[in-house]
């Protein structure tokens, strides 16, 4: 089992790669290409089907008989089909159904949408653009810690941290220094344009990842629906209204008590279909998009070395499963131990 | 104020409440309040947009020749068509079994056996004429529930026995294995290469014997996690770990391509089996971790109420710890029965003929098919749909039977 052949040239192309790739490039690099690829994927669309899942299972749990129908609608849609054909159909019949590229739709911005994908405006980096952004997201982290921190303190001493000052001087002072290291400027937009009968530019979301992440997040959004349901049905009804009682509002019924004890219940089925989105993506092999799972599938033709690439496609599965669940689990680990 | 303070004396009644009526079921429902009624509008308006949609593509667009043309292809493949009557013969022989389990114990297996019933019934009447569902056809499918219903009275009876009836069913598979598949050079029952089974058949066989064989397989993966042998919990908690951290279509991948590397050719196993393998073994891994759940619901006093009787540890595992733990997951281990029938559409990627796969190759065989693509997923959604939500529905009745949950 030699993997010296990781470092020889891979010779064979990757569409929309996730970071810049070339045909000459080795075998290793193609296969990070291709988990990056299944990151992009995963991650996007765990985001995604969490928040559509949340309002798909509001709208069950809806006084509004027709909204709680056409959720119950939904996902009794989803969850009784194969992923697989609703994958072929959001592909085959939605994304390569847009008109070809010299009928492309243009919306303001400009975005462009045709057969071969949508092409958005997007800010790109400027040459010292990573300090500005280094710096923004720094300043995101510490007003976050500041806030919590202060206002924690402010809880059990009582005396005045003035949170809200201290964390938004944080959260601007922070980016505002990185922004005059960086000299400024740190962004320039990336516009999408006709060049003859191609468009250039822009960020381009190709027909097949586009096929894979909407299949993906609107059949997971179902199965998300019903555990974030089963969660919130399972607070009990008198902790609401004994919240109501001692004058709490909505809002805070909402945020103070039912929420972080219907998350105990949410989270570990929630993990679990977290996991299975990032499983299920392999299946971007049956449209064309071209990620872990299919690269390495090309790599063992190419490199014919079977056992070698498929033991890599498997621990690294195994590797994001793992990693997905152990953070899950700290956090999971952290809201129980809220409970008592 | 007044209307407040008027409560029941002694002898005296309230009057009766409103009269459920049509216009307090809106307003209670869909009108109450000025956000409710802003969703009610929008959902409205929602599914008007929708049921316009998919009314304009049935009416204008909507071309049903790649599935009305090969209902046939759809159901077994490419099955020989002078040797259908093997499938008939096991239909027919599961609908008596069915039957005569109906007539036994009912309940659930009731509900199984009136479905399949009304599917033939529907089959059988369907008021269309086509070149394929001739005459024959319409009374083999008019004849299964009649077998179902002869399978009641025989199962009512005392006619078998209870020894017969389970080795009835235990030989069935097997039985039916063969004679789908035949022997070389015997005539009346030639060898059908499974290269030529397809559609409806393929799927059946997948996620019915994926069923059958990972459930005992799942059972014996969650003791063997508890047991107290280290190498047996050890091997358990690996391969349930492993090949749940792995997608689907790797493990399908590697019991189609890379085992094969490891076997001499004359060792090779049949590519349908191989697929079974493999379906099989994922979904015991799941089944295993449901079935762990439910040991570990089951009380620690029923088994020391169980030694102190004098039982031992295989009478305890098997008659007091396993029918509660099994009967406390019922609802997970149907979901995972579901999402197994579901995840049979994945042999397509080591090119198995299922019914997706048979789709797939119909739209691919003339160019004017490529622009029905939605009308064939539709169509195959449509039959996964209502097998998975009859599964489903099962599955509530069963647990009600049952008294899951009480």
């Amino acid at each position: 089992m030699g993997y010296d052949f990781l470092s020889s040239p891979a010779g064979f192309p990757i569409s929309d790669p996730a970071i810049p790739y070339d045909p000459t490039d080795s075998f290793g690099k193609a296969f990070i290409v291709g988990v990056l690829n299944t990151l992009r994927v995963a991650v996007l669309g765990v985001i995604m089907a969490t928040i559509l899942g949340t309002f798909v299972a509001l709208a069950r749990l809806s006084n509004n008989w027709l909204l709680s129908r056409i959720s119950l609608a939904y996902i009794e849609f989803h969850r009784n089909i194969p992923l697989l054909v609703l994958l072929f159909i959001w592909y085959t019949s939605v994304f390569l159904q847009f008109p070809a590229i010299e009928n492309s739709i243009r919306l303001p911005g400009p975005i462009f949408l045709n057969q071969r994908g949508f092409f958005f405006t997007w800010p790109r980096l400027n040459e010292n653009g990573w300090i500005f952004t280094t710096a923004l997201i720094i300043g995101i982290i510490a007003a976050i810690i500041i806030w919590s921190r202060l206002r924690k303190r402010r809880e059990i001493t009582g005396e005045d941290t003035n949170y809200a000052r201290n964390s938004l001087i944080a959260l601007l002072g922070i980016p505002l220094v990185g922004w005059f290291i960086g000299g400024g400027n740190p962004y320039w937009f990336d516009i999408p344009f006709f060049e003859g009968f191609n468009i250039t530019g822009g960020l381009r979301f190709t027909p097949e990842f586009s096929g894979l992440f909407v299949g993906l997040v609107t059949y997971t959004a179902a199965f998300i629906a019903e555990v974030v349901r089963a969660g919130i049905q399972a607070v009990d009804k008198g902790q609401r209204e004994a919240a109501s009682a001692v004058g709490l509002n909505n809002f805070q019924v909402l945020s103070l008590v039912v929420i972080p004890q219907s998350l105990r219940i949410i989270i570990p089925p929630m993990i679990s279909q977290y996991l299975n989105l990032t499983k299920n993506s392999s299946l971007a092999l049956a449209i064309g998009y071209q990620d872990l799972f299919s690269v390495g599938k090309i790599a063992i033709n190419q490199a014919g070395r079977a056992v070698p690439v498929f033991v890599l496609i498997m621990v690294s599965y195994l590797t994001l499963s793992l990693i997905t669940s152990a953070i899950l689990n700290v956090y999971n680990r952290r809201i129980q131990l809220v409970s008592r | 104020m007044s209307t407040v303070m008027k409560t029941a004396k002694h002898g005296e009644y309230l009057p009766p409440p409103d009269p459920p009526g049509l216009r307090k079921w809106l307003r209670d429902n869909l009108f109450d309040g000025w956000f409710n009624t802003i969703l009610t509008l929008l959902s409205s308006a929602f599914i008007i947009f929708v049921g316009i949609g998919i009314f304009q593509w049935l009416v204008n667009d909507v071309d049903w020749r790649p599935i009305t043309g090969f209902p046939t292809l759809y159901a077994v493949g490419q099955y020989p068509r002078d040797q259908l009557w093997r499938v008939a013969f096991g239909i027919t022989s599961f609908a008596f079994l069915i039957g005569v389990s109906w007539g036994r114990s009912g309940g659930i297996l009731r509900t199984i056996s009136q479905f399949i019933g009304g599917f033939f019934t529907i089959l059988a009447l369907l008021p269309v004429s086509h070149p394929e569902l001739t005459l024959g056809y319409r009374l083999f499918f008019i004849s299964i529930p009649l077998t179902i219903w002869i399978g009641l009275i025989a199962g009512r009876s005392s006619f078998i026995k209870g020894r017969t009836f389970i080795i009835l069913w235990l030989l069935y598979p097997i039985l039916y294995i063969l004679i789908l598949r035949g022997f070389e050079g015997v005539e009346f029952l030639d060898n059908v290469r499974t290269t030529s089974w397809g559609g409806l058949l393929v799927t059946f066989l997948l996620s019915v014997g994926g069923i059958l064989l990972s459930f005992p397989i799942g059972v014996a993966l969650a003791l063997g996690r508890r047991s107290s042998l280290p190498v047996v919990k050890a091997f358990s908690t690996v391969f349930i770990e492993t090949i749940r951290g792995v997608p689907l279509i790797s493990l399908l991948f590697m019991f189609s391509v890379i085992l094969a590397l490891f076997l001499p050719p004359e060792a090779r196993l049949d590519r349908l089996l191989r697929a079974l393998m493999a379906v099989t073994f994922f979904s015991a891994a799941y089944t295993a971790e449901n079935v762990r759940g439910g040991l570990q619901a089951v009380p620690q006093g029923q088994i020391e109420a169980a030694q102190a009787v004098g039982m031992s540890n295989i009478q305890i595992t098997s008659f007091i710890v396993l029918p509660q733990a099994i009967r406390a997951v019922i609802p997970a281990i149907v979901g995972q029965f579901i999402s197994l029938f579901k995840d049979t559409t994945l042999v397509v990627i080591v090119s198995l003929n299922d019914l997706l796969g048979i789709g797939r190759s119909i739209i691919n065989s003339r160019p004017e098919f490529l622009q029905a693509q939605l009308e064939v997923y539709v169509f195959i959604a449509a039959i996964y749909w209502i097998f998975s939500y009859f599964m489903s529905l099962a599955s509530r009745r069963l647990e009600t039977s049952l008294g899951v949950g009480q």
